[in-house]
């Protein structure tokens, strides 16, 4: 069994070593310390740690002034905060002026769970992808999630991280590389393609498992890079295995499954089943609970594969 | 404060200032005229008194910064940067045209000597905010100047940052405010009342000054006081006249966002003296 980590774990770790690396790191939180663990960040270097109260417009924004300055800020609340109430901050003051912000978003999807949907961000990837100038990254698990933190502080620019509260399969090991704008085969395939991100990369991979036992041949293509998207390795997979299923905690409007479809619909047009939320918010319940009730499953992705491949 | 000669050249400066803004305005054919002219006896004394800047560096790290919240007073941003030398004074012709350095609203990447992207209002204090702790991290003495508007005090995020800027005891950061008391849909009082402006700021633990924003010594002391101040971050609440320059134009919130007629530029130009 897998060995199991929370993204936002990782993420905190990774914070302090880049801090101990490069004095040019500071962190902002807003009231969510412990949550999204930069609280272990501001332990390490009280200086540079700035927890700005509820009060995320203000946070983002004065990461811009930060970055303006010369600084690398790290800025961390829920997502459906960062995205979504400091949204036209991050537009016009980070994205808009290319300041070196990395705002990392931490409860993600619905594996928030018991806090219900109000507080499980659905919309988070397709709101920063539509934005010029930003970055959008979506690890898998915790050993990525490392990498991925390392990769937006050597990234001179605005990124946006989506990390989960959950504590998810471990799926890449601990040394390796992220490189942004390139997705990762984790398994090879010739009958369909799962192309996954965030969590949903460790039930495509169960998926692939359970399809060879029907002599089904599933590749799995994570791509922890949203944006920019690995095109090249989307129109391969397409064009080797005729077929494909997207799968994200994230609604199907405008995230991975989106960015896959425009890219297919003008570069290789081939079936594709989309999984996420059917254009709908989440509800309380256990992630468990919550991921199975969303059709977000290694079962549900046999399901989608088996329709894809109808419509081969 | 000022001795004689700087302040006749202070106040010819500012008059020519006003003259860049008024023709540029006129050549755009767009453009916020009342809010540039309200705010220009303030960022001349900035920009040509009291600001550690050099024009031929714009980089340089130990330089004040100055953040124009009210974004749209752009105009005035660049008649003070084109005269301090960041840019020739011809370009101020190409203002919101296609391709111009010199956008509707201040952009960073774009013009020379502007230090962040403003416009969208409200954000400003915050990239100030941002801006004084990162130099208090780097050990700089640089100061960090921004410029509000008061109809812009409405924006809920002013004040994020206000709280923000008294907990982190940033005495490196001065705050002004163009108090011209009128906005877009009328006065400022009458749209949604942001008074009493000190007592608020007071109250969120800022070192308050309140000046005639016209009145050259008073500006020069009050930005000489808010340096003196180590511990607090100050505000200067700047009492201005909407269109400060062209009578005509004075007092008017129906100027917020229209340029000058060639007609107007003309009468303008007769009233400030420049033919």
């Amino acid at each position: 069994m897998a060995e199991m980590i929370a993204t936002r774990d990782a993420y905190g770790k990774a914070l302090v070593e880049l801090g101990h690396a490069d004095q040019r790191i500071v962190a902002l939180d807003a009231d969510l310390s412990g949550s999204t663990k930069t609280a272990q960040f501001g332990k390490e270097f009280p200086g540079r740690f700035f927890n700005v109260g509820i009060a995320e417009a203000n946070m983002v924004t004065m990461a811009a002034g930060l970055a303006a300055g010369g600084m690398v800020p790290f800025a961390s609340t829920f997502a459906v905060f960062a995205a979504g109430r400091a949204f036209e901050q991050i537009r016009n003051s980070i994205a808009y002026a290319k300041l070196n912000v990395k705002i990392v978003a931490t409860h993600a999807g619905v594996t928030v769970g018991e806090d219900g949907g109000s507080h499980q961000s659905v919309e988070d990837l397709a709101i920063m992808r539509a934005l010029p100038n930003m970055t959008v990254l979506c690890p898998a698990d915790g050993p990525e999630t490392a990498a991925a933190i390392k990769a937006a502080a050597a990234h001179d620019g605005p990124v946006f991280v989506r990390l989960g509260r959950a504590k998810v399969p471990t799926v890449f090991s601990p040394d390796c590389n992220f490189r942004i704008g390139k997705a990762t085969t984790l398994r090879d395939g010739s009958d369909l393609t799962f192309m996954t991100t965030g969590l949903m990369t460790a039930e495509a991979l169960a998926a692939a498992e359970i399809l060879q036992e029907e002599r089904i041949s599933a590749r799995v293509v994570h791509h922890g890079s949203i944006k920019p998207l690995d095109v090249d390795a989307v129109l391969l997979a397409a064009r080797e295995t005729g077929a494909v299923v997207t799968a994200e905690e994230h609604s199907v409007i405008g995230g991975l499954g989106g960015a896959v479809c425009e890219t297919l619909a003008e570069g290789f047009p081939i079936p594709v089943e989309r999984v996420g939320l059917r254009d709908q918010f989440g509800q309380s319940g256990t992630a468990e609970e919550l991921l199975s009730h969303y059709g977000l499953t290694a079962a549900h992705l046999v399901e989608a594969a088996e329709r894809v491949l109808q419509r081969k | 404060m000022l001795n004689q000669d700087t302040r006749l050249e202070l106040e010819q400066t500012a008059r020519q200032l006003r003259v860049e803004v008024l023709k540029m305005l006129n050549t755009a054919r767009s453009g916020h005229t009342g809010g540039s002219l309200s705010a220009l006896d303030v960022m001349t004394l900035l920009f040509f008194h009291q600001m550690r800047h050099d024009p031929s560096n714009p980089d340089w790290p130990e330089r004040d910064r100055f953040v124009l919240s009210k974004g749209h007073a752009a105009p005035a941003l660049y008649a003070c940067l084109a005269e301090a030398g960041y840019f020739s004074r011809d370009d101020l012709k190409t203002l919101r045209q296609l391709g111009s350095h010199l956008q509707g609203h201040p952009d960073m990447n774009k013009t020379p000597g502007v230090e962040v992207c403003t416009g969208s209002l409200g954000q400003g204090l915050s990239q100030a905010v941002g801006l004084a702790l990162a130099a208090r991290l780097q050990g700089r003495s640089s100061r960090i100047y921004t410029l509000l508007g008061d109809g812009e005090v409405q924006e809920g995020q002013v004040w994020e940052a206000a709280m923000a800027a008294a907990h982190y005891q940033l005495g490196n950061l001065c705050a002004i405010l163009d108090a011209n008391a009128l906005q877009i849909d009328g006065e400022v009082a009458k749209v949604m009342n942001v008074a009493p402006l000190g007592p608020k700021f007071l109250a969120f633990n800022w070192h308050v000054l309140e000046v005639d924003g016209h009145d050259l010594d008073a500006i020069a002391r009050a930005l000489a006081d808010a340096e003196s101040v180590t511990d607090q971050p100050t505000m200067i609440i700047a009492r201005t006249v909407k269109g400060k320059g062209v009578p005509f134009f004075e007092h008017k919130a129906s100027y917020h966002g229209v340029p000058p007629s060639d007609e107007e530029l003309d009468r303008a130009l007769e009233h400030l003296g420049h033919s």
